[in-house]
């Protein structure tokens, strides 16, 4: 998962080479966190955070098929 | 995009060799002559070869696909891409094993996955293209869903003569909605309420 993720952030973005995600295993579900360069924040969160929410509906279902729960928080 | 730069004997020749370079063909590419060949004199002095610039064209469906196939490969899907286009937009539909989870509760997977998709392949070119992503032929069956439904509560506000509010849906679903019903001269409708809980109302029209 956190593969997909960082393909889909460094999609969007213009600094993909700023693009980090650090992948958090809890008991049950796994945090990625992801990074990106200051001035792309609004290329993975977008307006009231539209493009967030797509990336987390696509993420959600690509894990939901190895049966795990994935969070992806974006950091500031 | 991938761009060489290659000099050759003459310039047939330097696109040629470009072209099996990139694996692309003639019309994939931009072609960009940087300095024609000079035999020189009696093929001595200033023995000159071609140098051209060969660049991949921005391709959006190209790009698309390859975007597409990247995330299918981390969800471990195989589906079939098969394109289709119309006036205003090209659709990839997809069919193969295991889809399901591609469409979602109500399609909202495979929406997100379409507005990633777009504003991928937009990023980089200023003409907008538009992909819609079908899976088997989802998108008609829940524009079918979605008629019927407003028929059916279009019948309950006229019998009933009190309004319906429907659940929030996406503008394309909405305006399935609307024009399902734009001809009916005894009910009336509009959407009220912020994205994304924009919701459907269907009033009688009785003044």
């Amino acid at each position: 998962m956190r593969e997909l993720v960082e393909f889909l952030a460094k999609s969007l973005v213009d600094n993909p080479d700023q693009v980090k995600v650090n992948e958090v295993e809890g008991e049950r579900s796994v945090v990625l966190e992801l990074t990106v360069a200051p001035e792309d924040m609004g290329k993975v969160i977008g307006k009231q955070g539209r493009i967030a929410k797509a990336i987390r509906t696509v993420v959600k279902a690509a894990a939901a098929r190895q049966g795990k729960k994935v969070v992806v928080e974006i950091l500031q | 995009m991938r761009s060489i730069e290659i000099s050759a004997k003459t310039v047939e020749d330097a696109i040629k060799l470009a072209l099996e370079e990139l694996q692309l063909s003639r019309d994939e590419v931009k072609i960009e002559v940087l300095e024609q060949p000079n035999k020189g004199f009696l093929g001595l002095l200033g023995n000159k070869n071609a140098l051209v610039r060969v660049e991949e064209k921005y391709d959006p469906e190209k790009q698309a696909q390859i975007f597409l196939e990247k995330i299918f490969y981390f969800m471990h899907l195989k589906p079939i891409i098969e394109v289709k286009r119309t006036k205003e937009h090209t659709i990839f539909n997809l069919s193969g094993d295991n889809l399901g989870i591609l469409i979602g509760r109500r399609g909202d997977t495979l929406d997100s996955l379409q507005f990633l998709l777009n504003l991928f392949i937009n990023k980089k070119s200023d003409q907008k293209t538009k992909i819609i992503i079908d899976v088997e032929g989802y998108r008609d069956r829940r524009a079918d869903t979605l008629i019927n439904l407003a028929t059916k509560l279009s019948e309950k506000v006229k019998r009933t003569g009190r309004k319906v509010v429907l659940e929030p849906m996406n503008p394309h679903e909405r305006r399935i909605i609307h024009l399902a019903l734009q001809d009916d001269d005894s009910i009336t409708t509009y959407s009220e309420g912020e994205e994304p809980y924009r919701k459907v109302v269907i009033v009688p029209k009785n003044n």
